[in-house]
């Protein structure tokens, strides 16, 4: 599950990245877009002229789940299930959001939940189930406070919280980082953001204009795989399977200027 | 010293301050997230009883829930009005 509480943090772009970086892995993945009203997932896909039925539409029995899924057409192991963009946020259920999941885990081995901004239903929804959570932050006060808070609603109001199994893992994604400013001293730094949040670090996502163009093409992130932001993601990926990668986007690049004025 | 370290230090850190800021707030959010949820009911209630007896204002009355691993405390600050305009605190402490 993809979460922030703040909203405009990148959730979704991470979503699509890390639901395609499973899925170019091998593994069958399908991603949710649990932001029912304002979907966008679909946008960030680039498949938002393929949806025809939607999460909605399966939790009402409208249409099956092979029906309202969409088969991405980068990569054969990715699906896509939109959320309604005609409903509002009470049209989904827990018990509705389990049979779908239930449904969903028989075939793929990885399901991504894009959940909405706030801490709402949806918002709720997205979280009651999960296993794992990407908590999505930037380096920035209300970002960094409303993931504390979200934190906080997982280990209390999550399903794994209620049946006082094992707590759902935790994984932070620091994103729009710019090691420039850390180092003026305009931003927070990694180690301040992990020592307020207390959480593991995934990886840090650099700001970077290619999200923007990626998004505008409808192409998730990691597929650039030129792009600073999409080799940060693959790592996220590589790192979230297990392997280990040294972190990258942390420190200032060193160019003309940095060697002319940096010293050593 | 290089020339972007003299820049460097010349400002004041705003990443600092946010850090700083940050670490207060969500010390206090963390603590009153862990408060027993009849909390606000309690306060009301105890308002009304207080009431009954002399004219205070809910902003008069203050209720502060600690915990640490050994107990809980219950902290309730009532500012009594007085009729010389001079103001008297009760402060009834428990466990």
């Amino acid at each position: 599950m993809v979460t922030s509480g703040k909203g405009g943090v990148g959730k979704t772009t991470t979503s699509a990245a890390i639901a395609m970086g499973l899925a170019k892995k091998g593994h069958k993945t399908a991603v949710i877009d649990f932001d029912v009203g304002l979907r966008n997932l679909d946008l960030i896909m680039g498949c938002e002229r393929r949806v025809v039925y939607d999460f909605i539409n399966v939790v009402n029995g409208e249409a099956t789940l092979h029906q309202a899924l969409i088969k991405d057409k980068n990569c054969g192991q990715l699906y896509i299930l939109p959320a309604s963009q005609t409903r509002d946020k009470d049209a989904l259920s827990k018990e509705g959001v389990e049979k779908v999941l239930n449904e969903l885990s028989k075939t793929f081995k990885y399901i991504v939940c894009d959940s909405p901004a706030g801490i709402e239903k949806g918002a709720h929804l997205a979280m009651y189930f999960a296993d794992d959570a990407f908590v999505v932050t930037n380096p920035e006060v209300s970002s960094v406070r409303d993931s504390d808070r979200m934190l906080g609603l997982m280990s209390s109001k999550s399903r794994r919280a209620e049946k006082n199994q094992e707590p759902i893992k935790e994984y932070l994604v620091l994103s729009r980082y710019s090691p420039e400013r850390v180092k003026l001293g305009e931003m927070l730094s990694v180690e301040d953001v992990q020592e307020i949040l207390s959480l593991h670090l995934l990886g840090v996502v650099p700001e970077s204009k290619s999200v923007l163009n990626a998004s505008n093409a409808g192409i998730p992130i990691i597929l650039d795989e030129k792009s600073d932001a999409g080799q940060a993601y693959a790592d996220i990926v590589a790192r979230y399977l297990g392997e280990e990668k040294p972190h990258r986007f942390i420190e200032t690049k060193r160019g003309f200027f940095g060697k002319l004025f940096g010293g050593k | 010293m290089s020339l972007l370290d003299y820049f460097k230090t010349s400002k004041t850190s705003s990443a600092s301050l946010a850090k700083e800021r940050l670490q207060i707030l969500v010390a206090h959010e963390r603590t009153s997230k862990n408060q027993p949820s009849y909390l606000p009911e309690l306060q009301d209630e105890l308002l009304n009883v207080v009431r009954k007896y002399t004219n205070v204002t809910q902003d008069a009355i203050f209720i502060n829930f600690e915990q640490d691993e050994h107990q809980e405390t219950l902290e309730l600050n009532i500012m009594l009005p007085d009729d010389n305009d001079k103001k008297k605190t009760k402060s009834i402490l428990g466990k």
